[in-house]
């Protein structure tokens, strides 16, 4: 297959994947343990994706802990997506300075 | 209504800046692999277009580079893509009863890791245009990193490559930390989430089951698990708990 029909097929795919629970699911479930499990879904999907993820994102383990522990704080006391994502950031750029 | 859309949207492209450089780093390297699989940068822009997604491309890359079936393509792509699945059902139950059939169809589009924790973040309904904004420059981000890749691959300092890398994390970070400061259950369940997801990656056998598969795997077994343990009220769509005092975003 050549790589125009390829993308095609899989973006396809990939499209179909996301698309489907949107249309088929679109009345409010009323399954109260299907409506719980969807509640938690985010938390623990995220959670999953972050840890340990985020301490080998980076060259060196310290660095990517830093960014961890400053990512936790800031996410404690400010909450807000774009001050944390780039605390993390920073924590990594001054890691790297002094190691 | 329409003045009301403009600031959703506003607000949805400013939430998306950190996604959209976080994004750009990530897709610098996806271009490079692209280049080595033979791919020019009209293709990999196209794909990163049409598949707004991480993982999803780096399968999608190694397919293509080693001349896969059409049927391989297919199942590899759902396996890989499988959590989307759930992130979409989610998704599903957070936008209104009213909204119009073709939201459902462009939000589906949206929906990557990062787009659904914001998304997932917001209190009540989702409103689209919100989303839209966020995807829009997410997406710029992600096509032009993904087509710098290709073209330039290393023009980027490594040490801010290095540091990107972590953006995405700590938008994560923000939208579950503060759910479990105002919730300990839900605290409970992400430091469950996370040291399952460390044993995962850590254990001899359990290690070698792959990213994607460890995501659903544990969502499933766990977040089914809290839905057992602590239901919400069929209500109210919360847990039937006394929450803290919300604080304000503003």
């Amino acid at each position: 297959m050549n790589t125009w029909t390829s993308l095609i097929l899989m973006i396809v795919v990939i499209y179909s994947v996301r698309m489907l629970p949107m249309i088929l699911l679109r009345r409010s479930i009323t399954n109260t343990w299907l409506r719980s499990f969807l509640y938690y879904v985010p938390y623990v999907t995220l959670a999953v994706m972050t840890f340990p993820a985020i301490i080998r994102a980076t060259e060196s383990p310290v660095a990517g802990v830093a960014a961890l522990l400053v990512g936790l704080v800031t996410a404690w006391v400010s909450g807000d997506l774009f001050t944390v994502a780039v605390s993390c950031c920073a924590a990594v750029i001054l890691t790297g300075l002094f190691i | 209504m329409r003045n009301n859309n403009a600031s959703y949207f506003r607000r949805g492209l400013r939430v998306g800046i950190p996604i959209s450089l976080g994004y750009m780093a990530v897709a610098f390297a996806l271009g490079i692999s692209c280049k080595s699989a033979g791919m020019n940068a009209l293709q990999s822009g196209f794909m990163s277009a049409g598949m707004l997604a991480s993982a999803g491309e780096y399968a999608a890359v190694t397919l293509i580079g080693s001349c896969a079936g059409a049927l391989e393509m297919i199942t590899t792509t759902i396996i890989v893509n499988l959590r989307y699945l759930l992130m979409g059902s989610a998704l599903s139950q957070k936008i209104g009863p009213d909204t119009p059939l073709v939201h459902r169809f462009l939000l589906s589009y949206c929906i990557t890791d990062e787009i659904f924790g914001v998304c997932s973040s917001v209190e009540g309904n989702l409103v689209p245009s919100y989303a839209y904004g966020c995807t829009l420059i997410s997406a710029i981000g992600w096509v032009a990193g993904t087509v710098g890749g290709v073209l330039a691959g290393s023009i980027l300092p490594a040490w801010l490559v290095n540091a990107l890398s972590v953006a995405l994390y700590g938008m994560f970070l923000a939208v579950i930390i503060p759910a479990a400061r105002k919730d300990r259950f839900i605290a409970g369940v992400v430091l469950l989430s996370m040291l399952s997801s460390y044993l995962f990656s850590a254990m001899p056998v359990l290690n070698r089951i792959s990213d994607g598969f460890r995501i659903i795997l544990l969502t499933l077994l766990i977040a089914g698990a809290a839905a057992l343990i602590r239901p919400i009220d069929p209500d109210t769509g919360k847990p039937c708990v006394k929450a803290d005092k919300e604080r304000s975003s503003s």
